[in-house]
């Protein structure tokens, strides 16, 4: 592992949707060449969190450093040129419906290089290969299978070698042995690349597969952060819960419950005193 | 990033060293594309090749097209680690003209 500044810091970042906090204190740091899990039930804010380090939402308070660059305190200009070291295999694929998968794959190159188009060309069906879709440059994204759409994705991801890859649920919706190729691909593209990839995941055998460190996000906490042994290990019964897909009930405040089947505003509950008191 | 060329018993040697990336392969492209069209017999000494992206492996993969369209000699020799990690994911070493050193790729 390199000893190089690291590719993702986040340091007490703290976000709310309204007045609900769906990030509270989250600190990690992502090392070069690692391949980082950020995992955690539907709700923990794993997509909050891969939004802000995207630079695609502003957080309440916190810092984020993206290869070294504060996110928030850049120009538009130049979080596009960071942009452009950073890859996103979305998990719906997200591919322009209307262009060729080839198009999609070679956009990037034509929108952020002067790269001469015989190169662009040799560059994106190079990187059809390195993903198994050899020979499909010519088809639309409406004639390929879900599996082939995401390795498609990750693809347009890559066409750029970037230093750091953001995959969100890269096996969800895939049969079992599609998404072991999936895990291989994020394998093979971190040894001979050195990327450091982010999986946002809540797939555990792809999980235990890939990762070196992995993040355990908890109604927007993080319950955990250490290497695949020490979760598989942990203590922790929340974790474990999640680990054997146990689920949890939850704690009944009979107050809450009460309001909630009155129909009464939950929103009360979380205002100042002095303000429901009409002080 | 480093491109030096020397002759060798009448075959060209281009040293690359460095980084070959987006900055640097256009000019990488350039320098072999001209030997290309001269028809000179060609040996890419890739020993201080630090790293190496797509770019960089799509102007190898077009001088070595024209080379074999020309008839003539191209060999990537004593490939660094890195390059070599970054062919081998594309299984582009099982494509290219390898040789261990600059001088078996002079014999070859």
């Amino acid at each position: 592992m390199s000893t190089d500044p690291p590719s993702v810091e986040v340091i007490n970042l703290n976000t709310h949707y309204g007045d609900r906090q769906v990030l509270k204190n989250v600190s990690l740091t992502v090392k070069p060449g690692e391949i980082f899990v950020i995992m955690g039930g539907s709700g923990s804010g794993k997509t909050t969190l891969l939004n802000h380090l995207l630079g695609l939402l502003r957080p309440s308070s916190g810092t984020i450093r993206i290869l070294g660059r504060e996110i928030n305190a850049l120009s538009a200009l130049d979080m596009q040129d960071l942009r452009t070291r950073m890859g996103v295999a979305f998990q719906s694929g997200a591919l322009f419906s209307s262009m060729s998968v080839g198009d999609n794959i070679a956009l990037p190159l034509r929108e952020h290089t002067n790269l001469d188009e015989t190169t662009i060309g040799i560059v994106t069906r190079l990187k059809l290969e390195v993903v198994s879709l050899a020979g499909f440059e010519h088809l639309m994204p409406s004639e390929l299978s879900g599996g082939m759409i995401k390795r498609a994705a990750f693809a347009r991801a890559i066409v750029m070698d970037p230093r750091l890859l953001f995959c969100d649920e890269p096996s969800a919706g895939l049969d079992p042995v599609v998404a072991s190729s999936i895990d291989d691909l994020i394998l093979r593209l971190r040894d001979a690349m050195g990327m450091s990839i982010i999986v946002v995941t809540h797939d555990l055998d792809s999980t235990f597969k890939i990762a070196d460190r992995i993040c355990v996000l908890d109604q927007g906490e993080v319950l955990a952060l250490d290497t695949v042994d020490a979760i598989r290990n942990s203590p922790n019964e929340r974790i474990q819960n999640l680990l054997n897909r146990r689920t949890e009930e939850a704690e009944i405040d009979p107050d809450a419950y009460l309001r909630r089947l009155l129909g009464e505003k939950e929103k009360l509950r979380d205002e100042p005193a002095s303000r429901r008191n009409g002080l | 990033m480093k491109i030096e060329s020397r002759e060798i018993d009448g075959a060209v040697v281009v040293a690359l060293s460095g980084e070959v990336d987006l900055q640097h392969s256009p000019s990488v492209r350039k320098h072999l594309m001209d030997l290309m069209f001269e028809r000179r017999p060609v040996v890419v000494d890739m020993a201080l090749v630090d790293y190496i992206d797509s770019s960089g492996i799509a102007s190898l993969v077009e001088a070595y097209q024209m080379a074999r369209k020309n008839g003539t000699r191209f060999i990537l020799a004593a490939i660094s680690a890195p390059a070599m990690r970054v062919l081998q994911l594309a299984r582009l070493d099982k494509v290219f003209a390898l040789a261990d050193t600059v001088e078996a790729g002079l014999q070859a």
